[in-house]
């Protein structure tokens, strides 16, 4: 059997900055991919956020396969044909720092790799981790799918992504539930790259984003996207699974409705569709975060539920948490020390850091959204009526006009049912 | 554009063995009124077959998602990875 210092279980975003913190500190690091190459199994709507890559690989941008700098993210609230749609532009963000771009992930995941590789970590592709090995009750290592195909290691990284079949067989996590994630459906839509400029209103190179709520997702719990690539546009849509089987939905036609939608239609208009992806984005936050480590193992990214999706932040959380998984890894084995006391170093680092600050400060939303399944449906349409009834000029007087909106919104949602939703809302959010 | 047109776009590496498989067909005949699985799947894997009675699994064209594994009401379906290097092969993620 074939030893390392460090087995990383997945090579997507989280495992590979593992593998790179590890590795850079002088460890024996192998990381066990799945696909052909890190990157061919990989799915995210398409941002990647600049502060925590840079952490991992400073300077990425200079060399690594990006996109384009988000510039500009709107957000729209849909009611049938109608939206409201606002948003915040800096072209500042189309220069260093920057702060996010969009990406795919087949071709960074590949170039992030690369850098692994270089920082010599083994890449061992085409490979299924089964389970983890023990000797008594100490985990020394993984079992893979290939024959003799066992590898030791001192220290284990669980990064499989959001499927966590490794984590809970380890007893580190639960089976995910239709409440605690969401499902996703996503088109790679071809458009030259001047369309995509004109329509979005960019500076050549420039790119933006659009975040959809409401009658995206048919008022479920969920969100719609769209994101300008160099020549393409990445469109998804993603709710939490118990509302999709409950209303009968199917994935693809939760996009189909969404890419009909007025608005949308004319942004995508002329394209050709170049590749139909799904996904699973584990949403159960702070209250659902699995066990994060053990004796001789540590759970990052998805598979630890790091995902915070109302800043549409997940890779950078996924990155981060590796990064500091590798460096926790490195030195417990130099410590000679990879007991579940020296692992939860990991722990306490993650909880200094923004990962489970934010998820700690959102840890109501879930619950928040489950007990209150009329949000999406509800609001959307009662800010789109009263914009409608206050832009349109009829003739009403205006102090008129403000009465009779707040009469339609109390007939939309009641006084108390306002009331509790802002009192959530506040409780949850802020 | 219709799903099956959409599916022709991904590029996959088919293994001979499928890596689906329901556990007991009788919980779909019979404890299963709504069969989710036929709708959650963005790839439609699962369909009811009315001759046979049973889930018919086109693992085939599985985008290795993981939605049928926790939509299934029952826990009746066995879904795990396809072997390494086998299975869907993304162009852009």
């Amino acid at each position: 059997m074939e030893n390392f210092d460090v087995i990383i279980i997945g090579g997507g975003p989280a495992g590979l900055s593992a593998a790179i913190s590890a590795a850079q500190a002088g460890m024996k690091t192998v990381v066990i991919e799945r696909g052909d190459y890190p990157g061919t199994k990989n799915v995210m709507g398409g941002i990647l956020y600049t502060k925590a890559t840079d952490m991992v690989v400073p300077e990425f941008w200079k060399e690594a396969p990006l996109e384009r700098p988000i510039i500009e993210q709107r957000i729209a609230m849909l009611s049938g044909d109608e939206s409201i749609m606002a948003g915040y532009r800096d072209p500042a963000w189309g220069t260093e720092p920057y702060n996010a771009h969009s990406i795919f992930r087949v071709k960074f995941d590949r170039w992030l790799a690369q850098q692994a590789e270089k920082a010599g970590v083994m890449i061992i592709p085409e490979t299924i981790v089964e389970d983890l090995l023990y000797k008594g009750d100490d985990v020394v290592g993984v079992r893979t799918g290939r024959a003799e195909g066992d590898l030791g290691a001192k220290v284990v990284i669980i990064a499989e992504g959001v499927n966590n079949f490794i984590a809970v067989k380890a007893g580190l996590a639960k089976p995910l539930r239709p409440e605690s994630v969401a499902v996703t459906a996503k088109e790679v839509i071809a458009l030259p790259k001047e369309k995509i400029e004109d329509r979005f209103c960019l500076e050549e190179g420039q790119g933006a984003t659009i975040e959809l709520y409401g009658d995206s997702t048919a008022g479920m719990m969920g969100v719609g996207f769209i994101y300008t690539n160099k020549e393409s546009i990445s469109i998804g849509v993603g709710a939490i699974l118990q509302p999709f089987i409950r209303n009968n939905w199917t994935p693809n036609d939760l996009l189909e409705n969404l890419k009909s939608k007025p608005y949308v239609k004319r942004l995508l208009q002329g394209g050709e569709i170049k590749e139909y992806l799904s996904h699973l984005i584990p949403e159960g936050g702070y209250t659902q975060v699995p066990k994060l480590h053990r004796q001789g193992v540590m759970v990052v990214g998805d598979t630890a539920m790091l995902m915070n999706s109302l800043n549409r932040e997940g890779s950078n959380l996924a990155m981060i948490s590796g990064k500091i998984a590798g460096e926790v890894a490195a030195q417990a084995i130099k410590a000679g020390d990879v007991s579940d006391h020296a692992m939860s170093v990991y722990e306490t680092r993650l909880r200094d850091s923004f990962v489970l600050k934010d998820l700690h400060h959102y840890r109501h939303m879930g619950k928040f959204f489950e007990e209150k399944p009329h949000l999406l449906k509800v609001y959307p349409k009662l800010f789109n009526k009263a914009a409608k009834m206050y832009l349109t000029a009829d003739g009403t007087p205006k102090k008129e006009r403000q009465k009779e909106i707040i009469k339609m919104a109390f007939e939309n949602r009641s006084k108390g049912g306002i009331i509790k939703d802002i009192y959530g809302a506040w409780r949850a959010l802020l | 554009m219709k799903l099956d047109d959409k599916l022709y776009l991904v590029r996959f590496n088919t293994d001979k063995l499928s890596h689906i498989k329901i556990n007991d067909p009788n919980v779909c005949l019979h404890q299963c009124q709504d069969k989710p699985c036929t709708r959650i799947c963005p790839a439609h894997v699962y369909d009811w077959d009315e001759e046979e009675k049973r889930i018919a699994v086109g693992y085939e064209g599985c985008l290795e998602c993981g939605t049928c594994l926790i939509g299934c009401p029952f826990g009746n379906i066995d879904w795990k990875y396809p072997r390494g290097g086998f299975g869907v092969s993304w162009k852009n993620g």
